[in-house]
């Protein structure tokens, strides 16, 4: 059996859950076995139905009084739970924060190898996966040895897909807990201020800034530029790192990954770790005195100049186009 | 307040990675190396954490004998002691990592009240040393923390999640794994430097267990290599990139 750890708010289906079930649907068929999914909280129940069209068997949903929010440790132990008493040969979870976290406690507790983040899976003794390093500078080929295999799937690796019909029949159960699994519980907070403008993640247009940019006053002409295409600032490390600009606005491995229809690359000279977040970019252009930068090799058109001259053309230039 | 801080050497690249004959390894012959930024603030906040409540800082790093380099960089920012559990040059997975950290933590003779790792290492990406050792400790953990306040016997966590953010209270001693942006890591002084040289640090050799998950091949994945069309090299490459503006509808 191929069980899914299905990540859900308050009844509402995650999107990556959906994908690592639609993932979970073809390992199972290519194994032959039933797919299954685990859901943790009462509110469970009613995403059973969704669950089905996606081609899940049974939705085994963890009931207990202690869990109405979000608990690492709890949730991973009712994993635990159901993978021991299905016999589950594979347990998949979605490579996102919730998703590795619960997976992690899942290999402590049961003392198995994890691979975390991966775009292939081939079950069998060992389990062969492809998975994401370096935030998907690379990829690597390993051997997972253990049953179950206990994987992650990088978000939207596939696109999920309602396609077997299954029943999505209900189990309902009570995990057994010891106080200390209860001890980390999440409390929600609101967020401190609402950001009005669009979130860099679903961004369309990004005017980023790096090194090359100077200061933090140098981003006024790409605020400028930015408010004219309706689009928002990103950056590299070394700027939030100077403090020049938040870490809300960083792009890269330890940053936000974005993938707009236009990414300005300004004085940034293209670091894998900085790729790792702005490779699925439609389009990049780049503006830089270096001709030989690395980033030359990621974009599709380069202007060799410095920023402080260039710029203020483009802004220009557009301000014209956008007239008339 | 004693804390202790994962640290991991890992290579620097810039522009692209090249991968050894064998496709087991990055060539770093040309690298640096360097520790990840969500360890970087891991250090920051532990230095900070003693500046407020007294106390000492330990950095730890399982690796080659080289990742000296790593932990006297942090030495230098304001740790007070290193443990460098040295390996064979070859890479220990996760779950043997997590077993000799864990071993050493327990067998040192500092109670450490909080131990403080990255989210996840640089170059393996695993995100999962950190709650290997917090279960093999027995210890609470919270995992991608971008803000933290520490007192006396608890700690409260900050996680961003889409809808906001999420809070832990966790009494100590425990374990965090962070990630960068938690604070704006220092740069060292030429003080901090030269004090480096001269503190302590603690070296183990144990076996490396067998792997159980066991890297066969690295890859670049193959992006359409792009090399960017010129447009020009100053302000008259203008009017081009608006018509690219145009082309692709941004205005
Ligand atoms: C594990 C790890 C994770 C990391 N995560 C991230 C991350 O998430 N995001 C990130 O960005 N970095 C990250 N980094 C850091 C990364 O390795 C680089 O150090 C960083 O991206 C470099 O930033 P930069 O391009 O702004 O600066 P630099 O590399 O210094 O480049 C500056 C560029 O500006 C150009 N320039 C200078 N003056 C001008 C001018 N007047 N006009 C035009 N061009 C000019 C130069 O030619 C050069 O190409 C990470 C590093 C590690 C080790
Ligand atoms: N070899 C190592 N030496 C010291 N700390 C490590 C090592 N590997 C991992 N860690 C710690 O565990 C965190 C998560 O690593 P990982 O599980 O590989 O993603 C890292 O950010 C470090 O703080």
């Amino acid at each position: 059996m191929v069980l899914v750890l299905v990540d859900h708010d308050h009844g509402q289906l995650d999107e990556l859950s959906l994908q690592a079930v639609t993932y979970g649907r073809e390992l199972a068929a290519s194994t032959g076995e039933p797919l299954d999914a685990l859901v943790v909280g009462a509110d469970g129940r009613s995403v059973a139905g969704a669950l089905g069209e996606h081609g899940v068997t049974t939705v085994h949903v963890a009931v207990h009084e202690g869990l109405t929010d979000y608990a690492p440790l709890a949730w991973a132990r009712a994993a635990s739970e159901v993978a021991t008493r299905t016999g589950a040969s594979v347990v998949l979870a979605t490579g996102s924060p919730r998703g590795n976290e619960v997976l992690a406690h899942l290999g402590a507790l049961t003392d198995l190898p994890v691979a975390a983040d991966c775009v292939e899976v081939t079950p069998g003794s060992p389990t062969k996966v492809v998975r994401a390093r370096w935030g998907g500078s690379l990829m690597e080929e390993a051997n997972l040895h253990g049953s179950p295999a206990l994987v992650s799937l990088v978000p939207h690796t596939i696109v999920a897909d309602p396609g077997g019909s299954a029943s999505g029949d209900v189990a309902e159960f009570t995990p057994t807990f010891s106080d200390a699994d209860l001890l980390v519980i999440a409390k929600p907070a609101a967020a401190a201020e609402e950001s009005s403008g669009v979130s860099l993640a679903d961004a369309k247009v990004i005017i980023s800034g790096g090194r090359g940019v100077g200061s933090a006053e140098g981003f006024a002409p790409l605020e400028e530029l930015a408010e004219l295409l309706g689009g928002t600032i990103g950056c590299s490390r070394v700027v939030t790192g100077n403090g020049w600009r938040p870490h809300t606005e960083q792009v890269g491995q330890t940053g936000t990954k974005v993938a707009p229809d236009l990414y300005i690359a300004c004085g940034i000279s293209g670091a894998t770790q900085h790729i790792a977040g702005c490779r699925n970019a439609k389009t990049m252009i780049v503006i830089n005195t270096d001709p030989e930068a690395a980033i030359m090799g990621y974009a599709d058109y380069a202007i060799i100049g410095d920023i402080g001259k260039v710029l203020p053309a483009i802004i220009e230039e557009t301000r014209k186009a956008k007239a008339g | 307040m004693d804390v202790l801080v994962c640290i991991k050497r890992v290579p620097l690249s810039g522009g692209k990675f090249t991968i050894t004959e064998d496709g087991l390894d990055i060539e770093t012959a040309k690298l640096g190396f360097t520790i990840s930024p969500h360890e970087e603030v891991a250090v920051e906040e532990a230095v900070r954490i003693v500046e407020q409540h007294g106390g000492s800082v330990t950095v730890l790093t399982l690796g080659p004998a080289e990742a000296e380099e790593q932990i006297r960089e942090q030495m230098a920012i304001g740790a007070d002691r290193g443990i460098l559990i040295e390996t064979d040059s070859q890479e220990w997975d996760p779950q043997a990592t997590a077993t000799a950290i864990a071993e050493a933590i327990t067998e040192d003779e500092t109670d450490f009240d909080l131990v403080i790792m990255g989210n996840e290492s640089a170059d393996a990406s695993g995100y999962q040393v950190g709650i290997r050792v917090a279960h093999k400790l027995g210890r609470p953990i919270v995992t991608g923390v971008k803000a933290m306040t520490v007192e006396a016997d608890k700690a409260t966590f900050e996680r961003p999640v889409k809808t906001g953010r999420e809070l832990y209270e966790v009494s100590l001693p425990a374990v965090v794994t962070v990630l960068d942006g938690l604070n704006i890591p220092r740069y060292p002084s030429v003080p901090g430097r030269i004090r480096a040289k001269k503190k302590p640090i603690e070296r183990r050799n144990p076996e490396r267990p067998e792997s159980r998950l066991v890297k066969t091949r690295l890859e670049v994945p193959v992006t359409e290599s792009k090399q960017a069309q010129v447009l020009g090299s100053g302000p008259e490459a203008a009017p081009a990139i608006v018509e690219i503006f145009k082309q692709i509808g941004v205005i």
